[in-house]
């Protein structure tokens, strides 16, 4: 089995870098966490990875649009190299923050292969408000996407004020026609949440928590599934922990959100 | 020319329409207004072509969702008025600086000195309102002492092509030298030098135009005026004088603490805090976990073989009055700075907040100024810009705030108190050196590292010494550049702080360069600094003022000299701004230029040590109060629901969804719990992911009790704060505590009598529970003085006030245990002693307002009997340790009633309890028995598998079995008399409807 490496990007106000390299060391990966500008100087080359992770934060702190900034920094000095990446059999995945550069740089959905094409945008949620709270997901069953194979629903947290996904109408039609939906808010029963705050959290058309490119290679997720890596993380273990306990069961380590770490890392077994 | 790039959104617009929702709430609504554009504005003050700013326009804009239009008014658009906000100048604009970065990037050239991007929003208003009715609703959104308004009719921005390209561009010119201060003057001029400030020069009209407080009184500016004359031989200049009053400053020499009060000569801080910590320490003999107390940024105690966690709490309270957002947004950066300052430089990990506000649907008048000017902003918009304010400064940050409280009193309505803490985590070695300790070395490099220097943030640290007035000054407010601190955080901890580059670090906060480079020059006994070489925001600045100034997202650091190069290569490759700014040295002077000039010229001994000795003395007076006599409510159950809807009981959600609790990936026990979301005292963090053990935070604040006698209020903060930490799992025997006291009017004798009996409680309940103390501040005059309507002059005191915090390390986090109630069938036990304690209680607030419209206070505060409690807590935590506890709560305002009624709300299953077996004495009837706020109580439910194993423990103990868990949502309370039977939703909607839309 091959190991992959996997970069996690940092700099200028992405902050989640460490929680998400851990997911992926725990299934086997090894990586780097990399200072764009480590980039842009060349001491480090995107090429020596298999897998680029763009973590949740507030890179250039939201302003002039979340995500837009990192993106044109990304755009203005690394672009070859990311187009070169994205065009190899390779992985790529965006979080909250990261999901927001992916869109910006039009890595997702990249319609007709058009990379660096802008398609989609992440609206400020409709609350017009920060929102950090669980919710309840489910994998799109048609979806090609490599990331979310073989799951079907998550309990994970959001944590953002923009990521109420939109596109035009037929941008939207084939996002659904081609299956690039990932994954969808819905109720606890796991029904679609239609819109209905909070378990939409943030107004996105059709639910969309999360949507891939045609290859299914890259994810973009405004969910935080390592913020759902842990057993620990959820916000309902400690009632999980009592039942349990009382079936005389061990306390489970690991939580929804590793799956997704570990659908990456076994792409290359 | 300076150009103009303006940004619409095409599709549907969730700020606008938010916005437009608060214009509703203003009293326009349609056809006022019925409809509103928002538009995000670029001025470019930088001469560009028509192609490179379309390139910047498209840069800019999101063309999924928006459109641009460069140098022209939207002439298409129907409207009415037009409404224009930006920023003062000088008032630090992340978004224009954000924009300039990006543009600066795309095409290849850097902005020239004087040359930059301002960002405003403009406002299409359509309808009928007035153009006075513009400039109400612009009034109403903006900050006066930090945005502008701009306002034009329609008719007008058509004929005109749109709003004026207005530049708040700083042009100031002080002078570039420093000034000699006569002090060869009579006390009385000393007195006004101390009070108002240095004089500048007389206005046109006459007037003497002073420089802003220095806040130190006649025996402090006696002992400068005996320094210069018999020691120096000369005047002092400005910059010496600003520096003395920084360095001496109560906000940075605690010189009520420090001073000689009564018979206790070595002051309240030494007698008492550091004293009990020392004593507890020495009692806990091996099995002492501290490390670092009292003389670092932070305190420290132990978390592992490899790592410290640190912890450190802070006010910004005055700020915050005047500023709300930006009070509150330096105030979190800045606490983080005190992590980042600890040792070698310890991780932000947790932030925590507490805040204290009048009630938001009320709108008190209060005056600054004489004849209604200069007003106090109304509680909402106090509350609103401070919760926005830690929104952005911690989420920004990328540091998780799970933990915090809200506190409501009228008495906050002129001054709010804003806590705002962190928590860091540090190896305890790194480079091969321990990196809890510091120190600058002879010859290392003065660096100065992150945001650049203006003039906010002048007479910070005065400022916060005095009362807030008409004469606060504008300039002490200022606003956070979170990014700015994040990547030198970043920067300085994941990197520098492990490649050994520095020797120390400090944060640049209250007292700016003078505090941080007089404090590390310390270490070495000298230091020489020249302001030529500090990077400014703009030309114009006094040396004075430079040296001073309180600019936010800066640190100082000691660098070896073979060092700056690469620490300094490593900054900019960061995108970190970093400077030598002068050396250390042992020349046993602080030496600082501007110009060639000497502007300061001091001996290191009289700046640090030459305070002159305090003398105060203080006067008790107990508080006696009407007893108050009403019948018990007939229907309780009714009363029961009133008690979750008040203020200081009912969820604060709102808050805990907007500031992000999960990043870092480090939850573990969150602030909303129970599927029905109720609000946690105390939460739990796990900081490695490969490691099972975990921090536990929590605080306490009781200000009510205060009025009853502040030596109670203490006493029952930690005794809460103790409560909290065990029930979530924290062994009681190992919480550190720091406190924050913010007094009032505190050159009041009875005011310092009152914080007498409160640091001796701390003290008698510290030790009694072995709890240290190992960090803390003061903020001591939380007065707002000013007028009321009718001009009448008004002295408003916060109540005296300790806010405890409380940390902890947990072995294992799998053990940790939440409020809500787990499974029907489950035990409910009550553990402690209910008493006949109702003074100052939430529940005499209540009636009191009920029925006369004015709290009930009375006498019987609550007393704690820390023996039982400290055995109590002890045995429980045994219990958790044992895995028999299924969950926990602490009982706190509101007593039982509230708190069963919590507890079952967060599970959203029903309990069948009968109250009459609560361990209680001199209840006399059931609505005491609801909601006395007795101490050291808590609420624990137990899997009935555990009923023996968890009854042996507490055997001997007052505890008792109150009822069970049930399916049915229902809550059942009965009593002999009494019988409460509440559905549980009810319940919920009464703790969630309050503040549930804010």
């Amino acid at each position: 089995m091959s190991i992959p490496k996997v970069i996690v990007l940092s700099g200028y106000g992405l902050n989640s870098e460490a929680e998400t390299l851990f997911p992926f060391t725990q299934n086997g990966a090894t990586g780097d966490i990399v200072h764009i500008n480590d980039l842009i100087s060349g001491d480090k080359q995107l090429a020596d990875y298999q897998i680029l992770a763009i973590p949740g934060g507030f890179s250039f702190g939201d302003d002039t649009g979340s995500g837009s900034a990192y993106a044109a920094r990304l755009r203005n000095h690394l672009w070859e190299q990311i187009l070169t990446f994205v065009q190899a059999d390779k992985l790529v995945i965006g979080i909250c923050n990261g999901a927001q550069i992916l869109a910006n740089l039009g890595l997702v959905p990249a319609l007709d292969g058009k990379y660096g094409d802008r398609q989609i945008a992440l609206k400020h949620n409709t609350t017009a408000r920060y929102e950090c709270r669980w919710v309840d997901v489910k994998v799109n069953p048609e979806s090609n996407c490599v990331w979310t194979r073989n799951l079907y629903t998550l309990h994970i947290p959001v944590s953002h004020g923009e990521g109420n996904f939109f596109a035009d109408a037929a941008t939207t039609k084939q996002i659904q026609a081609k299956n690039l939906i990932a994954l969808q808010y819905t109720h606890p029963d796991g029904t679609l949440a239609k819109g209905e705050f909070p378990y939409n959290p943030n107004g996105a058309m059709l639910d969309i928590a999360a949507m891939s490119d045609e290859s299914g290679r890259i994810l973009l997720t405004m969910p935080h599934p390592e913020r759902a890596m842990l057993f620990t993380q959820r916000d309902d273990w400690t009632l999980l922990k009592e039942h349990y306990l009382r079936e005389g069961k061990e306390l489970p380590t690991v939580a929804d959100g590793m799956a997704i770490f570990a659908n990456a890392v076994s792409y290359f077994g | 020319m300076p150009h103009r790039i303006e940004i619409r959104t095409v599709t549907e617009d969730a700020r606008a329409r938010i916005l437009q929702q608060k214009i509703t709430a203003m009293g326009f609504a349609p056809p006022a207004v019925s409809d509103l554009q928002l538009i995000d504005v670029y001025a470019i003050d930088k001469d560009l072509t028509f192609d490179a700013l379309k390139q910047c326009a498209d840069l800019l804009t999101n063309p999924v969702t928006q459109a641009s239009q460069i140098d022209k008014g939207w002439i298409d658009l129907p409207f009415d008025q037009a409404l224009e906000t930006g920023f003062l100048p000088g008032v630090t604009d992340n978004v224009g600086n954000s924009a300039q970065q990006m543009i600066e990037d795309l095409l290849k050239t850097k902005f020239a000195a004087g040359e930059a991007v301002y960002a405003s929003q403009l406002l299409l208003l359509r309808g009928s309102l007035s153009p006075a009715d513009t400039e109400k609703i612009g009034s109403a959104l903006i900050n006066p002492l930090i945005q502008r308004l701009h306002i034009k009719s329609a008719g007008d921005y058509l004929q005109q092509n749109g709003m004026d390209n207005l530049i708040p561009k700083v042009r100031i010119q002080s002078k570039a030298t420093a000034d000699t201060v006569n002090l060869k003057v009579t006390d009385e001029d000393l007195v006004t030098i101390g009070k108002k400030g240095i004089l500048d020069h007389i206005d046109d009209a006459g007037k003497a135009v002073r420089r802003g407080p220095l806040a130190l009184d006649l025996p402090s500016m006696q002992a400068i005026q005996a320094y210069f004359r018999d020691t120096e031989m000369r005047e002092p200049t400005d910059a010496e004088l600003e520096t003395l009053a920084q360095t001496w400053s109560e906000h940075c020499k605690h010189t009520i603490f420090a001073a000689e009060l009564d018979e206790i000569k070595d002051g309240l801080y030494k007698h008492y805090i550091k004293r009990a910590t020392a004593e507890i320490r020495a009692s806990k003999g091996n099995t002492d976990f501290c490390v670092s107390v009292f003389t670092d940024n932070s305190g420290a105690i132990e978390f592992d073989e490899n790592y410290l966690i640190t912890d450190k709490a802070e006010t910004h309270n005055s700020p915050s009055a005047l500023d709300p957002f930006g009070g509150a947004v330096t105030g979190i950066v800045g606490v983080n700075r005190d992590t980042i300052g600890f040792g070698l430089g310890a991780k932000p990990i947790i932030n925590r907040y507490g805040f204290c506000f009048a009630d938001p649907r009320t709108t008190p008048e209060l005056y600054r100024g004489k004849d209604k000017t200069f007003p106090a902003l109304p509680p909402r918009k106090i509350l609103d810009g401070v919760i926005a304010g830690v929104n952005s400064g911690g989420n920004c940050s990328g540091v998780p705030t799970p933990q915090g409280f809200v506190y409501f009193d009228q008495r906050f309505s002129g001054k709010p108190l804003v806590f705002v803490g962190t928590i860091g985590l540090i190896p305890r070695t790194s480079a091969g050196r321990p990196a809890d300790q510091k120190q600058a070395q002879v010859g290392d490099k003065i660096v100065m590292v992150g945001g650049r220097v203006g003039k906010d943030g002048i007479h910070g640290a005065t400022f916060s010494s005095e009362g807030l007035d008409s004469g606060s000054p504008a300039t002490a407010v200022q606003i956070g550049d979170p990014i700015t601190q994040k990547k030198l955080s970043d920067a300085i901890v994941k990197e520098a702080r492990d490649l050994g580059l520095y020797n120390a670090i400090t944060d640049n906060g209250a007292g700016g360069l003078s505090s941080s480079v007089g404090e590390m020059a310390k270490d070495t006994d000298g230091c020489i600094v020249d302001l030529d070489l500090v990077p400014r925001k703009y030309p114009g600045l006094s040396p004075w003022e430079t040296w001073i100034s309180e600019s936010q997202e800066r640190m100082t650091l000691a660098v070896p000299a073979d060092k700056v190069d690469t620490f300094n290569a490593l900054m900019t490759k960061r995108g970190v701004e970093s400077t030598v700014i002068g050396e250390f040295n042992a020349s046993g002077r602080c030496i600082v230029l501007s110009g060639g000039q000497k502007v300061v010229d001091l001996s290191m001994d009289f700046m640090h040590d030459g305070t002159p000795h305090k003398v105060l003395t203080s006067t008790y007076t107990p508080a006696k109060h009407e007893e108050p006599a009403f019948a018990q409510p007939s229907d309780l159950a009714k009363t029961l629901q009133d008690m979750l809807s008040r203020l200081n009981v009912c969820s604060y959600a709102f808050i805990s969804h907007q500031f992000d609790h999960l990043v870092q990936g480090t939850a573990a026990l969150q602030p909303l719990q129970g599927s029905g979301q109720v609000n946690s005292d105390a939460t739990v963090t796990r900081p490695l992911f490969d490691s099972p053990k975990g921090v536990v935070t929590t605080q306490a604040i009781f200000p009510a009790y205060s009025d009853i006698d502040t030596a109670a209020m203490a006493t029952y903060c930690i005794d809460a704060t103790i409560a909290r930490a065990t029930a979530v799992g924290a062994d009681p025997d190992r919480i550190a505590l720091m406190d924050n006291f913010c007094w009032c009017d505190s050159t009041n004798p009875e005011r310092l009598g009152q914080l007498r009996r409160a640091v001796e409680a701390v003290y008698n309940t510290a030790v009694a529970y072995g709890t240290p103390l190992i960090s803390g501040k003061d903020s001591m005059f939380n007065d707002f003085k000013g007028f009321d309507k009718d001009n009448q002059p008004v002295l408003l005191s916060v109540p005296p006030t300790l806010l405890v915090s409380g940390l902890s390390v947990l072995e294992d986090v799998t053990k940790a245990v939440s409020l809500e109630p787990k499974l029907p069938g489950d035990l409910v036990y009550v553990l402690g002693e209910t008493k006949d304690e109702l003074g100052a209680s939430e529940y005499f607030a209540h009636m009191g307002e009920t029925i006369s419209g004015h709290k009930f206070i009375g006498n019987q505060v609550p007393q704690v009997n820390t023996i039982s409690a400290r055995k109590r807590y002890q045995t429980l935590h045994q219990a958790i340790d044992k895995r028999l506890v299924a969950s926990a709560l602490a009982v706190g305002i509101g007593g039982i009633g509230t708190a069963l009624s919590k507890a079952v709300i967060a599970a959203q299953l029903g309990m069948e309890i009968d109250l009459s077996k609560v361990p209680q004495s001199g209840i006399p009837r059931d609505d005491h028995l609801l909601f006395a706020e007795s101490a050291s109580r808590l609420i624990v439910t137990v899997r009935p598998q555990n009923q023996s194993a968890f009854e042996a423990l507490f055997a001997g103990q007052t505890m008792a079995l109150i009822g069970t868990v049930v399916e049915t949502p229902t809550l059942i309370l009965t009593t002999a008399s009494t019988s409460i039977n509440l559905e549980v939703a009810k319940l919920t909607k009464a703790y969630q409807e309050p503040l549930a839309k804010f």
